[in-house]
């Protein structure tokens, strides 16, 4: 089969460079969400710690809005270039040449599916986790940043970033949906992680074992720890 | 001596519509290879003056590549091997009397007809870029270059592949990256293959996309497939070739 211009890479980009530039966005978000956890995690501390540390970010000024652009456009690129690979492989996998037969399951080739022996359930469903985290961020941002219902605390104009977190997860809609999300969060980065090394070319012979076990520790830190907060609102561990 | 029920995909062109056929394979011993079972098969069907299946096989000794089956869901069947190497014990030791025959399936390996296809692609990969410049004359002495041992294994070990097509076949994507790392690191771990090593990654990368064969997502399935358990590392390796031909310094 010859190239067909449909089934190209933006930018007249090659496959292999493509997917370079979706693990160093992977991996860049990757470190956000790591920063944006432990700054989260401040709603366990006893005072109004959170609140201090919004209020810091929220007065950065300019530079509050260099970083979400830049933010911005790493999630962008990282997006843009996933799904037009993604839309790329279902094209290299082609669909099956028969009236007769219905394929067992979508993305599927073989008349009765492949029995996959080694790829992980997380990697072969990417782009699905992907999809739940971008529809996250748009409930999220809507949820907290865009429209804060909570009314800035009396006196001063230091928003309760607390008390509208405690608000929030306090129903269990809210808090599902946060929960799921995460989830699919952690088993994007399970595979992303140890994925995006061995794209860059990093997963030697030495640095193996180390690059096996960062999807998963990667995987459990941001999980757990982003999962906690709402748990512990709904068991009113925090309030 | 056993009895399969056998389902194969026919197709009897590359424009055409297949479908899966029903067959009953009767008196196989377990020392047959898949092949021989497949034979055996197309007896019956000439017996009764039927069209025999079409499927690929050259060497049937497991080195050169052109058999290329997924049974029963997999690329070259339930073992590491390939399907020419594949016997009917296999099936016999665990009692699977059902066995489902596909070809390899990509865009980029069109069927030709029935369980055939083209593999040309990964020919055109190999002409872009599997080769190296060597000094005409007399043929150089094998030893004339000092290789370590550690680089003259890794090597090798990539040298194995047999160009079968399992890996694209196992794929989800469809990707060829098994393969062209396993040339692209093959020549990248010898001095042979220095003359040519910025280029050629770059060449057989953009052959192969080209090709229409999908990209790596890591998933390692082309691994568990290959009958020469040709490793993921190599992909490693293409890719740090990819960076070192683009930021890398120039000899
Ligand atoms: C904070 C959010 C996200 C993080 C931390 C993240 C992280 C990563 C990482 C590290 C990789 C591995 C890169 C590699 O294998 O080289 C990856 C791959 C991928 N990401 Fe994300 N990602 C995020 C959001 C998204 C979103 C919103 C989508 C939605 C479309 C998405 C879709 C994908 C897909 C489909 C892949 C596999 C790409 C491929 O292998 O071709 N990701 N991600
Ligand atoms: S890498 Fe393995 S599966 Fe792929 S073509 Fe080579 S021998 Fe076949
Ligand atoms: S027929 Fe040659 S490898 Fe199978």
């Amino acid at each position: 089969m010859s190239s067909n211009s449909s089934n190209s890479v933006p930018c007249g980009m090659t496959t292999v460079g493509a997917k370079m530039l979706v693990a160093l966005t992977g991996m860049a978000l990757i470190l956000f969400v790591i920063a944006h956890m432990l700054g989260n995690l401040q709603v366990f501390l006893p005072g109004d710690e959170l609140n201090q540390y919004a209020h810091k970010l929220k007065s950065m000024g300019p530079l509050l809005w260099v970083a979400r652009i830049g933010l911005l456009s790493v999630f962008v690129c990282h997006v843009g270039l996933t799904i037009a690979l993604t839309r790329r492989n279902a094209k290299a996998r082609g669909a099956l040449s028969s009236n007769e037969i219905q394929i067992r399951a979508t993305g599927e080739r073989y008349v009765n599916g492949y029995s996959y022996e080694t790829a992980t359930t997380a990697s072969r469903f990417m782009i699905h986790t992907g999809i739940v985290i971008f529809l996250f961020v748009i409930y999220h941002l809507l949820h907290f940043t865009i429209s804060p219902d909570h009314p800035p605390v009396a006196g001063d104009e230091l928003i309760d970033v607390k008390a509208m977190v405690i608000e929030g997860f306090s129903h269990s809609i809210v808090a599902g949906v946060y929960i799921i999300a995460q989830l699919a969060l952690a088993a994007h980065i399970y595979h992303g992680a140890a994925s995006a090394l061995q794209t860059l070319g990093l997963r030697t012979d030495s640095t193996k074992p180390g690059v096996s076990k960062a999807g998963i520790l990667l995987a459990a830190i941001i999980g757990i720890g982003n999962i906690s907060i709402p748990i512990c609102v709904l068991t009113d561990i925090i309030s | 001596m056993a009895t399969y029920k056998v389902k194969i995909w026919r197709q009897s062109g590359p424009n055409a519509n297949g479908h899966m056929e029903r067959h009953i394979v009767k008196g196989i011993d377990g020392d047959m290879s898949f092949l021989e079972m497949l034979d055996h098969l197309n007896e019956d069907l000439e017996e009764q003056g039927k069209e025999p299946v079409a499927f690929d096989h050259d060497c049937r000794e497991g080195i050169c590549g052109a058999c290329s089956l997924v049974i029963n869901g997999q690329a070259h069947g339930p073992e590491t091997t390939t399907t020419c190497q594949l016997h009917m014990r296999s099936f016999e030791e665990h009692n699977v009397s059902e066995i489902d025959i596909e070809p390899f399936r990509a865009t980029a390996f069109p069927i030709i007809k029935d369980c055939v296809v083209d593999r040309s692609g990964f020919d055109r990969v190999i002409q872009s870029g599997g080769f190296v410049s060597v000094n005409t004359g007399n043929a150089p002495d094998a030893n004339a270059n000092a290789i370590p041992k550690p680089e003259a294994d890794t090597a090798f070990d990539a040298a194995a592949c047999i160009g079968c097509g399992a890996c694209v076949a196992a794929c989800k994507n469809a990707s060829a990256m098994l393969f062209v790392s396993a040339k692209v690191s093959h020549l990248a771990h010898l001095p042979q293959g220095d003359a040519e090593r910025r280029e050629r990654v770059h060449s057989m990368v953009n052959t192969m996309d080209k090709e229409g064969f999908g990209s790596c997502t890591n998933y390692g399935e082309c691994e568990a497939a290959c009958p020469k358990s040709i490793s993921t590392d190599n992909i490693a390796t293409l890719n740090r070739e990819f960076i070192r031909s683009k930021v890398g310094p120039t000899t």
